[in-house]
C-alpha cells in the first residue's frame, strides 16, 4: 500500500502509480498498443536506452526491471545458477509466462555480463522478437566514442524504422527529445522537492510515481509528475526527526517497495537515490536544434549520470558524483543497497566507500534481492545507522 | 574471527611432465624473473588482461607484460589464493564477486609476491583492455586506486549480433591510434614504430598456426592431447607474455612436433600420473577450470578414461581455430579483430554454435559445463547453452559447479558424483544407439 495520507490529493495519483507497479501483465501498455492499429512496444532493461528514438518511431518504450516480489518464478530459475542475481530469471519468467507477448522488441543495454548474455538468450528463446544488445561507448571523446555511438544510434534508428515500416525523421526525434527533456526536468524537480522537504514526498511514493514512467507514454507520465508535484506541495505532513540519506547501488534489480518503506520507517529520509536511472540519465536538456542523433550522443558523453556500469577515466573524479549527491541533497549519510551477486554494484562499492570515508560521510551497506521478504534486519541496520547519525554526527 | 582455509595437499607423487612442459616452465620462470627484477633493470611494466591481450603492441614500447589473471591462477595452483580471497573480503570486497579480483587484491595486501618469491613491481601503466568481461573494468579501477598510475581504457564492443561491423573496427582503431598508442609512448618514452608491430604480428601468426595444429590434433582417436587440462598449459605462452616472440615460435613448433609424435604412435595425453590409459569418453568442456584443486579435478577425468577433445576456455585469449590469424598487413585492424573475436566477447548464440561444432568435428560424446561461481561472463546463460547443444547434437550434456581460485567452492565429492553419473549416461546413450543399429 502507498504511504500517502488519507485526504491528500496525492492519494489517487500514487494509487494509480501503484496499480501500474503491481500489474505484471502490463495492462496499460497493452491497451496503449491496442488503441490504434500498427502500434509497437519496445521493451528495455536497465540502465539506459535512448527512449527518444523509440518514441520518435511512434512506439512505446516499456521499461522491464524484473518481476519484483510478487512474481512467482517457476521457469526462470531453471535458466540460472543460484549465484546469479534475480532480475534475469524473473525477466525470463515474464517472457515465458506470456506477460511480454505483446512486446515487439527488446533492448538489452550495456550494464553487466548477465544482462549482456541475456540478450543472446532472448534471441534464442524468442526468435520472432527483435532483440538487440545496446552498446554504449566507454570512451568519452567526441571523435572516438562519440562517432561510435552516433553510428550505434543510427543503427537503432534504422532497425526501428524497419519495424515501423517507414523512416524516422529528424523532426520526429526532435519532438521526442523535447518531450523527454520536459519529463526529465519534472523528475529533477521532484527529486529537488523531496531533497528539500522529504517528509512531503515519501520515498515509496516518489519511487512509484517515477516508476510509472517506465510503462506510461511520456506525455501521460509528465502529466502525472506535474499533478503529483502540485498535490505534494499542497500537502501538510508532519516532519519526523529522521536522518537524511542517499540510497545507492540499486540501479538495476529493484529493491522491494517494502524495503524503501522500511528505510523511512526506521528513521531515514531518502533524499536522493540511483533507482530507475533511465528516467534521469541525461542530466541536462538535450538541445533541440541541430542533428538530433549527434545531440543525443553528446548528451550521453558529457551530461549523463555516473554509475558503476560506466568507466570513470579520471581517478580524482571517481565516486565524486556520490559526494556531490550527498552535498546537493544535504544528506547525512549513504546507504549502499546492492542486489546480491550484482557485479557492477558490488565491485564498485569499496571504491565509493573509500571516497566517502575520505569525505567524512558515514555509510552502511547491505544486500537485497527483488523478492527479499524479511525486512526486520534491514530496519534494524538502518535504524541503528539513523540513531548513530543523530547521536554521534558532528552536527 | 580469523578463518583459515586449508586445502588438502595432493599426494607427493612426482608429476609426469613432457618436454614441452619443462620448456614452458623455464620460459615462465624467466618471465617472472624479468618482471621482479624490473626495479633493478629499469624495465617498465604494463598490466593487462588475457582476453584482449595486446602483447605485440606492449612489446613495441619495451614494456613487460604482467597479467593479474595469470597471477591469480598461479596463486590458485600454489594453493595460496584462498587466503588472498579471504584477505580481500576482510577489507570490504563482497563474497559475491570474481575471485580472480579478490585473489589479486589479497595478494597485494600480503606483499604482492610473485611465484619466484620476489616482489612484483608496481605497474607503470594499466592497459584496461575491456574485452568480454565487465569485471575487468572495475578490477583495473580498483588497481588504479591502489597504484595511482596511468590507466588506459580500450573498449571492445560486444558482438551481440554475432558480427564484427565496420563501426566496431573504426572505433577500436581510433582508440588505438589516438589514445592507447600515444599514452604508451608517453609512459614508456619509446616512439611507436608500426614496422616493429608488423614484425611481432608475423611471429604471432607462426605460433598461432602451430597452436591450432596442436589443438586440432584432438580430432584423432585416441586424442594425443587433453584440450582442457593439458590445453591450459598449451595456451600459456600465447595467451600470456609470449605472443609475437621467438620464444613462442620455438615453443609451439616444439610442442607441435611432440604432439605429432604422440598422434603418430597412437598415444593418448600425458597426465600428471603419466600416460593416460585407454580413451573411453571424448568430451567438449565449456567454462574455466578450478585451479585450487586442479590436479585432483583432472584425475577425476583420466581415471575414468575421459579426455577433453575441445574446450571453450582455451579460446578465451583468442579464437584461432576458425581461421583468424594476426595479420601484419593491417596491424591495428587485426588487433581490433582479435579483441572482438575472443570467446567471451561472442554472443551466446555464437558460443553455442562453436560448442556444437566442436562436438561434431571432434566426434565427442557430449558436452560438460564447469560453471564458475564467480564468473558471470562465462556462467550466465550456460544452462540454456547446455539445452541448446543437447538439442542440436543429440549428445548428452552435464553440469558441474566450482570456482576459479576460491577453494571454498570446490566440492570434490559432488563433482565426482556428477561425473560418474554423466559417464553412465554416455554409456546408456551408446547402448541405446547400438540397440537401435
Amino acid at each position: 500500500m502507498a504511504t500517502s495520507l488519507n485526504g491528500s490529493k496525492t492519494t489517487p495519483i500514487v494509487a494509480r502509480a501503484q496499480e501500474l507497479f503491481e500489474d505484471l501483465s502490463f495492462t496499460s501498455a497493452r491497451r496503449w498498443k491496442e488503441a490504434a492499429p500498427g502500434r509497437k512496444v519496445i521493451g528495455y532493461m536497465p540502465i539506459y536506452v535512448p527512449r527518444e528514438i523509440i518514441h520518435a518511431a511512434e512506439m512505446l518504450p516499456l521499461g522491464i526491471v524484473g518481476g519484483g516480489d510478487q512474481l512467482e518464478v517457476i521457469h526462470g530459475d531453471a535458466y540460472y545458477q543460484s549465484y546469479i542475481c534475480r532480475i534475469p530469471r524473473s525477466t525470463i519468467e515474464l517472457g515465458l509466462s506470456g506477460r511480454l507477448d505483446f512486446v515487439d522488441g527488446m533492448l538489452f543495454p550495456s550494464i553487466c555480463d548477465v544482462i549482456r548474455n541475456l540478450s543472446g538468450m532472448w534471441k534464442l528463446m524468442f526468435p520472432n522478437v527483435y532483440s538487440r544488445y545496446f552498446d554504449v561507448p566507454q570512451n568519452y571523446r567526441d571523435d572516438i566514442g562519440g562517432n561510435y555511438y552516433i553510428n550505434e544510434l543510427k543503427e537503432l534508428r534504422q532497425d526501428l524504422a524497419g519495424i515501423r515500416g517507414k523512416p524516422i525523421t529528424d523532426g520526429e526525434i526532435r519532438r521526442s527529445i523535447e518531450l523527454y527533456n520536459e519529463n526529465r526536468r519534472l523528475i529533477r524537480d521532484l527529486y529537488a522537492f523531496r531533497a528539500e522537504q522529504p517528509w512531503q514526498a515519501p520515498a515509496a511514493d516518489v519511487y512509484l510515481i517515477v516508476r510509472a514512467g517506465l510503462v506510461l507514454p511520456v506525455e501521460e507520465h509528465s502529466a502525472m509528475l506535474r499533478d503529483y508535484l502540485g498535490a505534494a506541495r499542497a500537502d501538510e505532513r508532519p516532519m519526523r526527526d529522521n536522518c537524511r540519506i542517499v540510497l545507492t547501488g540499486a540501479f538495476c534489480e529493484q529493491p522491494p517497495l517494502n524495503l524503501i518503506k522500511s528505510l523511512e520507517l526506521s528513521g531515514c529520509y531518502v533524499v536522493d537515490d540511483d533507482l530507475l536511472l533511465v528516467t534521469r540519465w541525461l542530466t541536462a536538456d538535450v538541445p533541440i536544434e541541430g542533428d538530433p542523433i549527434e545531440n543525443l550522443s553528446l548528451a550521453f558523453l558529457h551530461h549523463s549520470e555516473s554509475t558503476a556500469a560506466k568507466y570513470e577515466p579520471n581517478l580524482k573524479e571517481k565516486g565524486q558524483h556520490l559526494v556531490r549527491a550527498v552535498r546537493r541533497s544535504a544528506a547525512e549519510g549513504v546507504i549502499f543497497a546492492c542486489p546480491s551477486f550484482c557485479d557492477p554494484a558490488l565491485l564498485e562499492r569499496p571504491m565509493l566507500q573509500h571516497v566517502l570515508k575520505d569525505a567524512g560521510i558515514p555509510y552502511i551497506a547491505f544486500k537485497y534481492a527483488e523478492n527479499s521478504g524479511q525486512m526486520q534486519p534491514i530496519r534494524e541496520q538502518a535504524g541503528t545507522f539513523a540513531d548513530s547519525i543523530k547521536l554521534w554526527s558532528g552536527a | 574471527m580469523n578463518t583459515k582455509i586449508v586445502t588438502s595437499r595432493a599426494p607427493a607423487k612426482p608429476v609426469a611432465k613432457d618436454a614441452s612442459m619443462l620448456k614452458q616452465k623455464a620460459m615462465m620462470a624467466a618471465h617472472y624473473d624479468r618482471l621482479t627484477s624490473a626495479p633493478e633493470t629499469g624495465a617498465k611494466v604494463a598490466s593487462t588482461f588475457v582476453p584482449g591481450n595486446l602483447n605485440e603492441l606492449i612489446m613495441c614500447f619495451d614494456l613487460l607484460n604482467n597479467l593479474p589473471e595469470v597471477n591469480a591462477i598461479q596463486s590458485g595452483l600454489r594453493r595460496v589464493s584462498g587466503s588472498f580471497v579471504l584477505e580481500a573480503e576482510k577489507i570490504g570486497h563482497s563474497e559475491d564477486v570474481c575471485t580472480y579480483v579478490k585473489s589479486d587484491i589479497g595478494m597485494m595486501s600480503k606483499g604482492n609476491i610473485a611465484p619466484n618469491g620476489k616482489k612484483f613491481p608496481n605497474p607503470d601503466v594499466l592497459l584496461l583492455s575491456y574485452t568480454g568481461c565487465f569485471t575487468f573494468m572495475k578490477w583495473f579501477e580498483l588497481l588504479r586506486e591502489q597504484y595511482q598510475c596511468e590507466t588506459i581504457m580500450l573498449h571492445t564492443p560486444y558482438m551481440g549480433d554475432g558480427k564484427i561491423t565496420k563501426n566496431m573496427i573504426d572505433y577500436m582503431v581510433k582508440q588505438l591510434k589516438d589514445d592507447v598508442i600515444p599514452t604508451l609512448e608517453r609512459v614508456s618514452g619509446v616512439k611507436f614504430d608500426i614496422d616493429r608491430l608488423r614484425e611481432y604480428l608475423k611471429k604471432s601468426k607462426q605460433a598461432e598456426d602451430d597452436l591450432v595444429a596442436v589443438l586440432q590434433s584432438a580430432k584423432a582417436k585416441p586424442a594425443p592431447i587433453d584440450a582442457y587440462f593439458g590445453g591450459i598449459y598449451y595456451i600459456g605462452p600465447i595467451f600470456g607474455a609470449f605472443r609475437g616472440t621467438d620464444d613462442a615460435i620455438d615453443y609451439y613448433r616444439f610442442l607441435r612436433e611432440e604432439i605429432e609424435e604422440r598422434r603418430a604412435s597412437g598415444q593418448g595425453p600425458v597426465t600428471p600420473d603419466g600416460d593416460m590409459g585407454a580413451e573411453k569418453y571424448r568430451l567438449v568442456v565449456e567454462g574455466p577450470p578450478n585451479y585450487t584443486n586442479f590436479r585432483q579435478f583432472w584425475k577425476m577425468f583420466y581415471d575414468e578414461g575421459a579426455v577433453v577433445v575441445a574446450s571453450s576456455y582455451t579460446k578465451v585469449g583468442g579464437v584461432y581455430d576458425f581461421g583468424f590469424r594476426h595479420d601484419s598487413e593491417k596491424p591495428l585492424e587485426t588487433l581490433a579483430e582479435y579483441c572482438l573475436g575472443v570467446y567471451t566477447n561472442r554472443s551466446l548464440p555464437m558460443r553455442i554454435d562453436m560448442l556444437t561444432n566442436y562436438i561434431n568435428e571432434y566426434a565427442a560424446d557430449g558436452l560438460l559445463i564447469n560453471s564458475i561461481k564467480s564468473c558471470n561472463s562465462f556462467s550466465a546463460g550456460q544452462l540454456l547453452m547446455m539445452r541448446e547443444v543437447e538439442k542440436r547434437t543429440g549428445k548428452p550434456a552435464a553440469f558441474i559447479e566450482s570456482d576459479l581460485v576460491d577453494p571454498r567452492y570446490f566440492s570434490a565429492a559432488n563433482i565426482k558424483n556428477r561425473l560418474e553419473s554423466y559417464f553412465q549416461m554416455i554409456e546408456q546413450k551408446r547402448a541405446g544407439a547400438r540397440a537401435a543399429a
